[in-house]
């Protein structure tokens, strides 16, 4: 197994930090009505883009979810372009024509946050095939949560790869529940990596709160997909702290506030945070500096995104069509 | 000039572009190995090879979904759907994914997909084996809709599409595959041998996507069409002995409207055909464009001839169908109307 080095540990800890105070300045603006739409954040599930993404180049691409700002930030997103995206600006990745749910990257290798739950998975594995066929050693990686593992289109991509042999990783974020609905409510298992089993794939379960574990449990199914030796099912046991859209997570009733407490107190940063002290890796005041650092960045970009110019009316109509 | 069927000169259209391009690829079920339950991709795997012209699974979303991320991903896929009723479960990933790609990312990506799909009826199908659901998807903002009335056409079209960087769902009316049927169901078969449009280059070619084509012309009135319904107008304005343009839209989605405004503008008088449901059927948007285009140019109501708004039918299937006979009874009328 890939030993992880303090300097890998260190990016993962930047990623996750960079994730964590994104989206709860967005959360925010999105309660003040400055970003228009809805939001659905990442916070508690960050341990599982940041510790996935550093395996990955910008050729390796990946699909993602109507939960997709972690996805993208992990993958090198900057914070200019994501603000503007949704605010719905000109100077944003997609010309503001995407906003929260459907921002991408190609440069990135960023293919898309997806507002059809299970949208993703099928993309992915063309990607795969693609990268199959032109004999690279890239791979696609394709983020779900345990709702879309009940849709068909996972089923069928699933499928597919397993068939083909192709460099696909599926990775189910399995935050306990799909949009409002418990797990054990909208389906039969408690493991969704059960269902590799039927797909010819190896199926693993990880700590999705454990940015370590996911490193090294992704970076096995990563090496696996780029020796040729097929695809994976990877199963991160994670929680959302906050609501299935917008900000507030406790007071609820399709949850309890004690099961949220509960999940907090396993915090994926705080921990990670916690081991790198205790290994002498990074001092809480240099953890503190990051925070501190990364929340000035922050600042500035709603700053450029919010003196970014709206879109000229007459972009409206451009891109449908190759011009 | 060889003669080819439409399976033939669709057959010509995929391995001629499978060997000018490398990035070209077919997905479908039975379209490898067996070479499609149509014949359509006959001899594509032996000669081009697996992992060119490859078998998938029955599970169209999964199909359609793997031919968008190829077409992200460098590739140039052609997607056979077998039979356009079982386009539905792949929908969702054409309506939500790849008409809306480009869009969403702000041109930063787009998916040069073509989906290939056989539709229509006259063939004894029933409701899942006949259905003509192309007004679907002429609804979708992003998607070129093509759908050729002869073996040469649908040569040059295919070619047209695999090469448009824009995703192109390409309907094969499947009655026509082996000869141009006019309606007639109790006339013998007749082969593409016969006729002029089965005359078909063995070589490259292409027609434009966007470009309507008038088959006959006349100035008594305007008959739009497409698909096998092209044969049916013609076999009726032919027994009536009525001189009408009539008009293969060839491609539903662009629409050449000025090629039917000039036919409209001298006639006055349009009849529109199709195989499809009436209501909300593409047939409304091409009445609603000649009213807005033509409308002091009209001597008389735009009428439509359709398939009924039902299921397609197993007992009735040729009281459904548009035959001659209503056809002829919409032109007499519509050539009365004042």
């Amino acid at each position: 197994m890939e030993q992880i080095t303090d300097a890998t540990l260190l990016d993962i800890h930047r990623r996750m930090i960079r994730i964590r105070i994104f989206e709860e300045t967005a959360g925010k603006l999105m309660e003040d009505g400055k970003i228009p739409g809805a939001l659905h954040l990442y916070v508690g599930q960050e341990a599982i883009a940041s510790a996935v993404m550093v395996h990955l180049s910008n050729k390796d691409w990946i699909t993602s979810t109507h939960r997709g700002h972690g996805h993208l930030i992990a993958k090198g997103g900057e914070f200019d372009q994501m603000f503007a995206e949704l605010y719905g600006k000109a100077t944003g990745y997609c010309k503001g024509k995407g906003g929260s749910m459907h921002i991408s990257n190609l440069d990135l290798g960023m293919l898309g946050a997806n507002g059809i739950v299970g949208g993703g998975p099928p993309i992915a594995v063309g990607a795969g095939f693609s990268n199959k066929f032109r004999k690279t050693d890239n791979v696609s990686v394709s983020f779900f949560g345990d709702g879309a593992s009940n849709e068909g289109s996972f089923h069928e991509a699933a499928n597919m790869a397993g068939l083909y042999k192709l460099p696909v990783i599926f990775i189910c974020e399995n935050n306990g529940y799909g949009e409002y609905t418990a797990q054990k409510n909208h389906q039969a298992i408690v493991d969704v990596a059960d269902r590799a089993a039927g797909y010819g794939m190896p199926g693993v379960i990880v700590d999705g709160m454990d940015a370590i574990a996911v490193f090294e449990a992704a970076g096995e199914a990563i090496k696996r997909a780029r020796a040729g030796e097929g695809p994976t099912l990877l199963e991160c046991k994670t929680y959302r702290y906050f609501d299935h859209v917008g900000v507030r997570g406790m007071g609820l009733s399709y949850r309890t506030d004690e099961e949220v407490e509960q999940w907090r107190k396993r915090d994926p940063i705080e921990s990670l945070e916690k081991r790198l002290a205790d290994q002498g890796i990074l001092s809480p005041e240099a953890a503190q500096a990051v925070h501190d650092e990364v929340r000035t960045q922050v600042q500035d970009s709603v700053r450029f995104a919010e003196q970014s110019p709206m879109p000229d009316p007459s972009t409206l109509l451009e891109d449908v069509y190759a011009a | 000039m060889p003669q080819m069927n439409m399976i033939q000169a669709l057959n010509s259209a995929m391995d001629i572009m499978l060997t000018r391009d490398p990035s070209v690829v077919v997905i479908g079920e039975d379209v490898g190995y067996f070479g499609g339950v149509f014949r359509t991709t006959d001899g594509l795997q032996r000669k081009h090879g697996e992992h060119r012209v490859i078998d998938a699974p029955i599970a169209e979303g999964g199909i359609i979904g793997a031919a968008i991320g190829m077409g992200v991903n460098g590739l140039r896929p052609i997607a056979e759907i077998q039979f356009a009723d079982y386009i539905y479960p792949g929908f969702d990933q054409i309506a939500s994914q790849l008409a809306k790609l480009r869009y969403r990312t702000g041109g930063d990506f787009f998916a040069p997909v073509t989906v290939r799909t056989p539709c229509g009826g006259g063939i004894r199908g029933g409701q899942t084996h006949s259905q003509s659901p192309e007004g679907l998807f002429t609804h979708v903002a992003g998607l070129k809709v093509v759908m050729p009335s002869t073996p040469y056409d649908a040569k040059g079209l295919l070619i047209s599409a695999v090469e448009d960087d824009d995703p192109v769902i390409f309907f094969e009316p499947k009655r026509l595959y082996n000869g141009p049927f006019d309606g007639d169901h109790d006339k013998p078969a007749v082969p593409w041998s016969t006729h002029p449009g089965g005359e078909v280059p063995e070589d490259y070619y292409s027609l434009p996507i966007g470009r309507a084509e008038v088959v006959s012309a006349g100035d008594d009135l305007t008959i739009l069409c497409y698909g096998t319904m092209v044969h049916v107008a013609q076999a009726s304005a032919a027994r009536l002995g009525v001189a009408a343009d009539i008009i293969d839209i060839r491609t539903l989605l662009p629409l050449d409207v000025a090629t039917l405004k000039q036919s409209v503008e001298k006639t006055g008088r349009c009849l529109v055909l199709h195989e499809a449901t009436r209501f909300s059927g593409y047939g409304a948007e091409l009445v609603a464009t000649i009213v807005e285009e033509c409308f002091y140019a009209l001597e008389a109501p735009v009428r439509r001839v359709c398939g009924w708004d039902t299921p397609y039918p197993h007992a009735f299937e040729w009281e459904y169908f548009p035959g001659q006979k209503r056809v002829m009874v919409a032109i007499e009328n519509l050539l009365e109307e004042e």
